[in-house]
């Protein structure tokens, strides 16, 4: 499994240990072997942390790096996987952004990243606020909060189709009590997409909430007792210490928002299978 | 200043419930609809209780796929990748923590570029890689991909720097070989870690169900997710309560290990953002 450079490492230790049970005579005999031998072994010292890397760097090399060039080299050619490889330069990209259908699911992907990168973060940041204070009630409900988080997304498609569904679902008649009319929730073109980053929103902002509470709980004190001094106002509290001081975690969870929300797969998969306007990048590739 | 200690309080209780409530219910209606039966899934306005339980449900989920050899190859999968990072991500977190050589920050580098890259960017070269190697359908294409991991060596390798570098010498003095020294030293100090490391692989595998369906043509090597997944296609229609159950069955093993190390897990997700 190892590089050999690795296991040749004991005969190290032996070469040194050997080398001054010699008989003098020998010597410059010896000499020769073990400038060879001190060589070889300085090699092989040298080696050992290549060894130790290499089965994680050949790991990132086959599946990581080769795949995201092949993508790109693919990307020039004509081809349908059966037929011959055509050169064919930027036709792909020029015939991509011509073509009404792949436009639309760019849009699509963009309103679904933005709406629920958007989403996720300000209710995070809030539910943050309220709860960054260090108690056991507040522990509790982080922990709820996360919960989703840890939860298949399949699970959490599976429960949420069942709570949208127009006729029979929770959501409705829980809606009903507030006196809204029913929503059709993933069957209407024109809501569906917003109903899959409501539940993207549910499931991940648990998971930036505790982000954003340990940023908030690591801001020095003296701060905001100096803007207490100030009697500066809660609003430019906000924007003047805290959004500042947290601004390092809001560029990490924007960030990571962006890339799993072009991730997307499952809740669209199958919740709607792609229809009424909720094809994605991703799921269009698959396709 | 009493009456507004008394709207403060009942504010926040409100709010707290309300959050409790969002975050809540759907585990509750999960659960709940997986022992009605099918009529009282139909009712509208829906009950919020259940008189008998149809623990037949669980069993009909049982039934209606293919169970055992799902649950099989999950834990093959499952066990499989936290293998193989074990052994990927220790000496490289080792090397990365206590070398110094050529090109070590064009590795690393590497390593942390690896990190943006989601799987569902690259996964057709991949998918062709494996045809071309006839391991479509294999557990090989499920657990190579994921056998190592960007994030583990990243955060081993922290681990590992912070432990005293006289340790390692005195040990060196000895002449404890270099593997001695990790197993012997190094890991038990970063024990925490590593469980912590085990438990997000845990989770991120056994909950993946995009990778599994991409590789597999069919059921062979396919995992929990995807036959839970399958099971809204048994039936003319979804028949929810059906699977419910099975979501549920899916959900149990996660939550369990989510009530066992909450701390731990919590801890693991939120290390990122912290740094």
């Amino acid at each position: 499994m190892y590089d050999e450079s690795v296991m040749e490492e004991p005969f190290l230790d032996e070469g040194i240990l050997i080398e001054p049970l010699f008989p003098k005579k020998e010597k410059e005999k010896e000499n020769t072997a073990a400038v060879w031998r001190k060589k070889a072994a300085s090699l092989a010292k040298k080696a050992i942390p290549y060894g130790m890397i290499a089965p994680a760097m050949v790991v990132f090399a086959v599946f990581m790096i080769y795949p995201i060039a092949y993508m790109i080299y693919l990307s020039f050619f004509k081809w349908n996987m059966l037929s011959e490889k055509v050169w064919i330069g930027f036709g792909n990209f020029k015939k991509l952004f011509t073509d009404a259908e792949f436009l639309e699911v760019l849009t699509t992907t963009v309103k679904f990243m933005a709406g629920t990168v958007a989403g996720t973060i300000i209710l995070a940041l809030l539910l943050a606020l309220y709860l960054k204070r260090n108690t056991k009630i507040n522990r509790f409900l982080q922990s709820v909060v996360f919960a989703p988080y840890i939860v298949s997304l399949v699970s959490v498609a599976f429960i949420f189709m069942w709570m949208m569904d127009s006729d029979l679902g929770l959501l409705n008649y829980i809606l009903s009590f507030v006196g809204i009319d029913p929503v059709r929730w993933l069957d209407d073109p024109k809501v569906a997409i917003y109903s899959l980053v409501l539940v993207n929103i549910w499931k991940g902002v648990g998971y930036y909430t505790l982000i954003f509470v340990s940023a908030l709980q690591s801001i020095p004190p003296y701060l905001y007792e100096a803007a207490m001094l100030d009697r500066t106002g809660r609003m430019k509290t906000f924007f003047k210490i805290t959004l500042p001081m947290i601004s390092p975690t809001l560029f990490f969870v924007t960030l990571t928002g962006i890339i799993s929300g072009f991730k997307v797969f499952e809740t669209i998969s199958i919740m709607t299978g792609g229809g009424n306007k909720t094809n994605t990048l991703v799921f269009n590739i698959y396709e | 200043m009493k009456t507004k200690k008394a709207v403060v309080f009942s504010v926040k209780t409100l709010v707290n419930m309300l959050i409790l409530l969002i975050f809540f219910v759907p585990f509750y209606w999960m659960v709940l609809t997986a022992i009605k039966s099918l009529g009282e899934t139909m009712l509208f306005p829906p009950s919020f209780f259940v008189k008998s339980p149809k623990w037949e449900n669980f069993i009909n989920a049982y039934q209606a796929i293919p169970f055992l050899k799902f649950l099989k190859n999950s834990m093959i999968v499952t066990a499989g990748t936290m293998a193989c990072q074990f052994v990927t991500i220790i000496p490289a977190a080792y090397a990365f923590a206590r070398y110094e050589f050529p090109g070590k920050k064009l590795f690393f580098g590497i390593t942390l570029a690896t990190m943006m890259i989601p799987g569902q960017l690259v996964f057709l070269p991949i998918f062709l890689l494996f045809s071309k190697w006839g391991m479509i359908n294999s557990y090989w294409s499920l657990i190579l991909p994921s056998a190592t991991s960007a994030f583990g060596i990243f955060m081993l390798r922290q681990t590992f720097k912070q432990v005293p570098e006289e340790l390692i010498e005195a040990a060196k003095l000895d002449r404890t070989s270099e593997w001695k020294i990790i197993f012997k030293i190094m890991l038990p100090i970063a024990r925490p870690t590593v469980v912590t490391l085990g438990l997000l692989t845990f989770i991120g595998t056994w909950n993946d169900y995009f990778w599994p369906l991409v590789m597999t043509t069919n059921d062979t090597v396919r995992t929990l997710p995807v036959g839970i997944a399958s099971l809204r296609m048994v039936e003319s229609g979804i028949s929810y309560h059906t699977v419910m159950a099975g979501n549920v069955i899916l959900i149990i093993p996660i939550l369990i290990v989510y009530f066992l190390a909450q701390g731990q897990i919590i801890k693991a997700f939120t290390y990122m953002g912290e740094k």
